[in-house]
């Protein structure tokens, strides 16, 4: 092979990866490798300057391969593909090595470990680019049509935006009726609207629109195809569907956390839920009671369910602004209510601080308890009594003797396994779906085609879930209405002259992505190219090696593990 | 068989890991992202499914100096193929009966499905791995008797 002209660049990552690794150590190791023309350290390569200057180097020292040593390709491949194309290179020239999720983060402990480990990794990327050819994506056509599983607030939001974009919907709820949680909502934050009311607008707007087909009782039990053309079967009712579609939506929501028997006096009569309490404020009729009784005092402790040490360990986002939302209203029903607030941080961010100003002032009182120390809940003769170190007041002991004790119940996934399955799609470690990145890509999913919205993806209040949602209706438009879309080039390739068909590859291959074809004298096997995913399956059922994955040819991968085990530390 | 352990003390295996695109790179990147640490001289080399890693593959980066290989399996969780736990398993037999052909110990590949939120899973299987290569010492070829027929 003709000589190459190769760039490569060692990210910082602001020291997230150069506390770890010595990255100037790597740099020296690499520079003189064949091939490397450039060979820098970077800050942050992922920065608008870094990729100017690789975008200069590529074009003044005609680099025709570049690597980029910095984070998952999970988080930049993108990125830094779009700077190579910019850059006039080909985006399949640029390899990116994972210097720091499996590299300096993984070995915080060995700095020396890891910094040889990074020298290693280089090298291999470095391999990988000397080999790299030029490819071109394929072309898909794509149906203007999306599927939303959800028929809650997000997803008739983005139904309703698709629609109006001109794309045909079929629109999935798994209960009987349209709105999830929001249609039982009274009184919403920051706007004092009522769910219900949104819910029913929105599903009058639905209705309206031609372009959107309703299925209720529905659930999505089968999905085949690629992005812009998925066909996927639906049951409602009873009845299988087939439908084809260009993109989906998730949009299925949460599920509310469920106290377990005793945990901050659950199952003691008083004791009730968010939910339960704002049902309660919600259909009162004046002053707020309970049992019949007036309610003169209520002890609200915050995070059950959140924030715990095992099992939830995130916060839930909503609870703080809309226990204070509610706090307001009983505030209003019950002027001379006694509310006491029992929290371990208060999270009303944005403009929902005022919420928690106008509670203040409406003589909610605050009090704040260490996770080591919670608040113990009891009940002597069927009165509640909440005792609680208070770290306001230095440690003080507060017993608190209440009406009612409101648990301010956070968000935890639904349980979606057949879903989940159906899709393929990745979950988190706090059990709700994966984005891509939560900054870059944040309604993508690895599954090319779809997408992620409202509260299926993590905690969200609606307004954070309906922006999520449009979102996802975007990244669907954008997808579907352009009439196509470009698949990864990196899909399986014969090599005809080694091929002497005999079928082991097409029978290999569930996506029946080979056919017959004539090459001189011989049959030979070829790649329909649309219709491979590039999983490589094939590869090693080709009894004369004849099959390679671009970007993953027999040849590269050698390359890559000698390159791993070459030289000393540089 | 087991053969004499040189240098055992500074003796640090090295292990390739096969990791997949989708699925048990998201779970080794999430190890590090929580800072759980395994040895420093484990290598990944990704790519799109387990069942597409040719035995060929793993008899090389043995033959060229990796004391073990390790395939971390998209398993049932494959986005490609539906039957990707036995395919893959297959894929580890045959390499395992041709690192037997060529003199090798076959428990130097090891195979695991690891998920995209298997950190945990991967960091322990790194570290029995590792600590079973340390026992056996260095690959090198002759450490089991060529049994080819």
């Amino acid at each position: 092979m003709s000589k190459r002209k190769i760039g490569v660049y060692i990210c910082h990552c602001g020291g997230n990866i150069s506390d770890y690794v010595d990255v100037e150590k790597v740099r020296q190791a690499i520079e003189k490798e064949e091939d490397v023309v450039v060979a820098k350290t970077t800050m942050f390569a992922c920065s608008d300057a870094a990729q100017q200057e690789m975008m200069d180097d590529i074009q003044q020292k005609g680099l025709d391969a570049i690597v980029i040593a910095s984070c998952s390709p999970k988080l930049h491949l993108f990125t830094f593909r779009s700077m190579a194309q910019r850059a006039g290179l080909n985006p399949y020239q640029y390899v990116q090595v994972n210097l720091r999720e499996q590299d300096s983060w993984a070995h915080t402990d060995d700095i020396e470990g890891a910094t040889e480990k990074a020298i290693r990794l280089v090298r291999a990327g470095i391999a990988k680019a000397r080999v790299s050819k030029p490819l071109e994506p394929i072309r898909v056509e794509t149906e203007k049509k999306a599927l939303i599983v959800g028929g809650g607030i997000s997803g008739l939001r983005a139904a309703i935006s698709l629609a109006d974009m001109g794309i045909y919907v079929f629109l999935l709820e798994k209960e009987k009726e349209l709105g999830g949680w929001v249609k039982n909502f009274s009184s919403m934050y920051p706007h004092n609207r009522s769910g219900r009311e949104i819910i029913q607008k929105l599903v009058e707007e639905a209705k309206k629109r031609e372009r959107i087909t309703i299925f209720t009782e529905a659930e999505l039990i089968e999905k085949g195809g690629v992005l812009g053309n998925f066909q996927v079967k639906i049951r409602t009712k009873g009845e299988e569907i087939n439908l084809e579609v260009g993109s989906i939506i998730i949009a299925t929501g949460f599920e509310e956390y469920r106290p377990s028997e005793g945990e901050f006096g659950f199952g003691l009569p008083g004791v009730v839920t968010l939910s339960q309490f704002k049902k309660m404020v919600e259909n009162s009729q004046g002053e707020l009671r309970f049992n019949g009784k007036k309610v003169n005092t209520v002890a609200y402790i915050y995070c059950v369910g959140s924030r715990q040490r095992e099992g939830n360990t995130y916060c839930s986002r909503y609870c703080c602004n809309a226990t204070l939302h509610t706090a307001i209203l009983a505030s209003r029903l019950s002027p001379s209510i006694r509310q006491f607030h029992l929290y371990r941080d208060i999270r009303t961010y944005g403009k929902n601080e005022l919420l928690y100003e106008e509670a203040s002032k409406l003589g909610s009182v605050f009090l704040k308890w260490s996770e080591d120390q919670p608040p113990e809940v009891s009940s002597q003769n069927g009165h509640l009594r909440v005792r609680v170190k208070d770290l306001l007041t230095d440690g003080e002991e507060v017993e608190i003797d209440t009406d009612l004790v409101v648990l301010v119940t956070g968000m935890v996934p639904r349980d979606n396994q057949a879903l989940t399955e159906v899709l393929k799609l990745p979950i988190g470690r706090d059990g709700f779906y994966n984005e891509i990145h939560p900054k870059l890509r944040p309604v993508e999913t690895v599954i090319d085609g779809v997408y992620i919205a409202g509260a299926s993806q993590g905690p969200k209040n609606s307004y954070e879930a309906v922006a999520s949602s449009l979102a996802a209706a975007s990244k669907v438009a954008t997808l579907v209405l352009k009439g196509f879309a470009e698949l990864e080039p990196q899909v399986a390739t014969v090599d005809p002259e080694k091929c002497e068909w005999c079928g082991l590859c097409l029978e290999a291959c569930p996506y029946n992505a080979f056919e017959k074809v004539k090459h001189g004298d011989k049959e030979v096997a070829k790649v329909v190219e649309a219709l491979c995913k590039g999983c490589g399956g094939c590869v090693p059922a080709c009894p004369v090696d004849a099959i390679d994955v671009k970007g993953y040819e027999d040849a590269t991968i050698k390359s890559m593990i000698e390159e791993l085990l070459a030289g000393g530390e540089g | 068989m087991e053969g004499e352990v040189k240098g055992a003390e500074e003796f640090r295996p090295k292990i390739l890991v096969f990791s997949t695109n989708n699925i048990s790179d998201l779970g080794i990147d999430l190890a590090g992202s929580m800072h759980m640490h395994y040895p420093p001289t484990v290598y990944t080399i990704s790519v799109p499914c387990s069942s597409g890693i040719k035995p060929s593959w793993i008899l090389h980066a043995i033959e060229k100096g990796f004391d073990g290989v390790f395939i971390a399996a998209d398993g049932t969780d494959c986005p490609y193929l539906e039957d990707c736990t036995d395919r893959t398993a297959k894929i580890a037999g045959k390499a395992q009966e041709l690192l037997k052909e060529n003199g090798y110990n076959p428990v130097r590949l090891k195979m695991a499905a690891i998920c995209s939120v298997c950190a945990e899973p991967f960091v322990n299987h790194m570290k029995n791995f590792y600590h079973t290569l340390k026992q056996l010492g260095p690959s090198r070829k002759g450490e089991v008797k060529n049994e080819k027929i």
